[in-house]
């Protein structure tokens, strides 16, 4: 509770801060040594808060639906493609881990380039993959692509947790004559939940930005990646539109920070909670 | 002996996984736009290889800008905010928000504040998605100090500033390096990506949508290959800082 | 003078609220000039508290602590004490040495003049060859042994010591009390040592002071007659003696809450 009031207070120190620079900014932005270093403070380039909401209640385009409802729908839009991709995401990440955890050879093959795969832009890939469309609907390419982003600290973190427990446990499951899948069910995977959460939570995170540079890069029409794109175009003549769009895309992260935390609420109550350092 | 068992395993899967792409690709006649053979790839690599140096240049520059303002920024705001509580304490958890956002979506609105042929808009985001792991991560070293240590300092009688310089400072090292191991990442994907919203377009990003968009999708694919050794470097570089930064984290039992 | 004066002295945690805890009840302590006093007791009986006291880590309730003729804060100021933890409490990114130069560094001594001071600490605890590495390349004895050095730094008159080898192995911490046992018999410095081990005060102090819990108080002061400190005193007649009467006045301060 304490906490939401501290984001509020914060929204509106941001808020402050933008109208503030409105006031006192250079309208044509400020120029040194022929490089602008600080933006233009004109109602084109940062207009103002007020203008940004009123444009939430008025159509689209003349007569069409309000900007509200659009965005809103472009957010459920790319939230279904965030869902899809999280989860076959954190499937695959949770497999792999259990898999390096069995197989000391699959560790060391696998992790190098699975970090190796996070050090490097393979998001970049995205406009390549557009090609995919005649295998399937543009949507699963770009879930395939926020699942390549999720799989990741799942698969990190989650490998973390199952080697969690210290050896005085592992013995103890082995003179129980508890064999590895016992082992892993009785003793792993709970002794991996306050590393698997964090893990999941980034993994949202991330999903939510390969789903939107997805969206731009395949060209997929209806969600809110596209949504900021069409908008940005329409910049010069209405200029608050494409800020309806981008407040869509923080309620989108902020929506699946908060179903992820969701998930955790109930099973990491009586839990610590660790630092889980995925890079 | 040792050796051997970190370094063969990896190097084995690579060699198979590129050997059986190689295969399949070939072998099942995949057209080159789902997935072009590794071969094709390398050779468009090695025939683009001026260009893709050019773009790695520029996007690496626009990387570095923007890691290098990022990381001052969000070590000097954690410095600050390390020191007067309730502005920690609200800025945690703001920053832990803004961080679970898509940041590279500013990337169009930038373009808009400044102007479309400029490069502020890429290393200003680059520099925005750096701030975050870098504040909340040297926040977090900052905050977290050893009670034996400060108690040790308060017999010795030391101040407030030589407490922060000899005990806080280098204690928070190993968190700092931890947020800009991420960090230095995210601003080359950050750099390359931004790209894709627009601006000026004459880095690795520009390159490998409009090489799509002629469907040569080898050399595409070759530029995402320089992409990654961008990556790379940066990534190796920071690593390498870290254990100049940090020798104590490295030597061991002589 | 005496090292140390503790005089009615009386600690209480959150006073006036649900949790109050009277750490320590009208408390007086003595230590004279080269004395090495232990405190022994259960836990809870404030002995950490009054060693804490002592070194001015925290404020007493009510009563006086005097160090060396001068209250807690000044010695503290003045650096008139070393003091060692149970945990090392090593720098992590700083050399032996360099740990060892902290307190001089922050004396304000010159760089050469306690790199010689540092590497004296460091032979008389016999690290000298381990003054270029860095604590995680030493053992937890070895860690001791530095932490114990980096205390006799500034050469202080009076030692302050909190469980230093409550984490070792029974091989280690026997030969780092002999050690101990040496360094202070050179320097002639007082020592005030918080330890639960019996056998450890006996073999250590010229005095064992012993403590009881809830409030925490002084019910005994047992003095300490050993003809040498050697391995030979640990299987003397008058050591067992003293080990009985030490355990013997720790059991006539039954715990309230053990009953």
């Amino acid at each position: 509770m304490k906490k939401l009031l501290y984001v509020l207070l914060g929204l509106a120190v941001v808020a402050a801060l933008w109208e503030g620079y409105k006031l006192v900014g250079n309208p044509e932005g400020t120029v040194l040594f022929g490089v602008r270093v600080l933006p233009r403070a004109d109602d084109l380039s940062m207009p103002h808060l007020w203008t940004v909401v009123e444009r939430l209640g008025r159509p689209e385009l003349t007569g069409g639906r309000p900007v509200w409802i659009v965005v809103v729908q472009a957010c459920l839009f790319t939230l279904g493609i965030t869902a899809a991709g999280f989860v076959i995401g954190a499937f695959v990440g949770l497999l792999l881990a259990v898999a390096m955890q069995r197989f000391r050879i699959v560790e060391r093959g696998l992790l190098p380039y699975v970090i190796l795969s996070q050090t490097v832009p393979l998001v970049a890939l995205a406009p390549l993959v557009a090609g995919w469309n005649v295998l399937w609907p543009d949507w699963m390419t770009v879930s395939l692509i926020a699942a390549y982003l999720a799989f990741f600290p799942v698969a990190v973190g989650m490998l973390r947790g199952l080697q969690s427990p210290a050896s005085a446990g592992v013995e103890l499951m082995r003179s129980y004559a508890a064999g590895w899948w016992r082992t892993l069910v009785k003793l792993r995977f709970p002794a991996s939940l306050p590393y698997l959460f964090p893990a999941l939570r980034l993994a949202g995170a991330a999903a939510v930005v390969g789903a939107v540079v997805g969206e731009i890069s395949t060209g997929t029409r209806g969600g809110i990646g596209r949504l900021i794109i069409e908008y940005s175009r329409e910049a010069t003549s209405d200029p608050a539109k494409v800020y309806t769009a981008m407040l869509g895309a923080a309620l989108l992260g902020l929506v699946v920070a908060g179903l992820v935390s969701l998930l955790e609420f109930p099973l990491m109550r009586h839990r610590r909670h660790v630092e889980v350092v995925t890079l | 002996m040792k050796w051997m068992k970190a370094v063969l395993p990896p190097v084995v899967f690579g060699v198979v996984a590129i050997a059986l792409w190689e295969l399949i690709v070939t072998a099942g006649r995949i057209a080159p736009f789902i997935l072009p053979a590794p071969s094709a790839i390398w050779e468009q690599f090695l025939e683009q290889r001026q260009n893709i140096w050019e773009a790695a240049l520029a996007s690496g520059a626009n990387a570095l800008i923007g890691l290098v303002g990022g990381t001052v920024v969000g070590v000097l705001a954690a410095m600050v905010s390390s020191r007067f509580r309730p502005l920690a304490d609200v800025s945690i958890p703001f920053a832990a928000v803004l961080n679970a956002l898509p940041i590279i979506a500013l990337a169009p609105i930038l373009n808009n504040m400044f102007e479309s042929t400029s490069s502020i808009p890429r290393r200003l985001v680059a520099g925005i998605i750096v701030f975050f792991p870098v504040f909340i991560n040297t926040l977090r070293g900052l905050r977290e100090v050893d009670p034996i240590h400060q108690e040790l300092m308060h017999t010795y009688a030391a101040s407030g500033w030589t407490f922060a310089v000899k005990v806080r400072l280098p204690g928070s090292l190993p968190h700092v390096f931890t947020g800009l191991r991420q960090a230095s990442s995210l601003a080359v994907i950050a750099a390359v990506v931004a790209e894709y919203f627009g601006g000026l377009q004459n880095g690795l990003g520009s390159r490998i949508t409009s090489a799509a968009a002629f469907t040569a999708y080898p050399r595409a694919w070759a530029f995402v290959v320089g992409a990654c050794l961008l990556g790379l470097v940066f990534y190796l570089t920071t690593l390498l800082l870290e254990r100049l930064a940090m020798p104590w984290r490295t030597r061991l039992i002589a | 003078m005496s090292a140390v004066e503790v005089s009615g002295v009386t600690k209480v945690f959150n006073q006036g609220r649900t949790d109050e805890v009277v750490a320590l009840s009208d408390v007086d302590l003595s230590v004279g000039q080269g004395e090495f006093v232990s405190l022994i007791g259960p836990s809870g009986c404030g002995k950490s508290t009054l060693l804490r006291l002592i070194a001015d880590l925290i404020a007493p309730s009510t009563g006086t602590v005097t160090v060396a003729g001068k209250t807690a804060g000044a010695a503290r100021k003045e650096q008139a004490y070393g003091i060692a933890f149970q945990q090392a409490g090593l720098f992590e990114w700083r050399t032996v040495l360099k740990n060892v130069e902290l307190p001089l560094e922050l004396r304000g001594m010159s760089r050469a003049e306690r790199k010689d001071k540092a590497s004296e600490m460091l032979a008389l605890v016999g690290l000298e060859e381990f003054a270029g590495h860095y604590p995680a390349q030493l053992s937890g004895g070895m860690q001791q042994r530095v932490a114990i050095a980096r205390a006799l730094a500034v050469q202080p008159p009076l030692l302050l010591m909190d469980e230093p080898f409550g984490a070792l192995d029974e091989m280690t911490r026997e030969r780092l009390q002999s050690e101990l046992l040496a360094i202070c018999a050179t320097t002639g410095t007082s020592t005030v040592f918080v330890t639960h081990s019996i056998s450890e005060a006996v073999f250590l102090s010229n005095r064992v002071v012993v403590m009881s819990a809830r409030p925490g108080r002084i019910t005994a002061s047992i003095p300490i007659s050993l003809e040498s400190r050697d391995e030979a005193a640990r299987q003397s007649p008058a050591y067992f003696e003293s080990v009985t009467s030490v355990r013997q006045a720790l059991r006539g301060a039954p715990l309230k809450s053990a009953s």
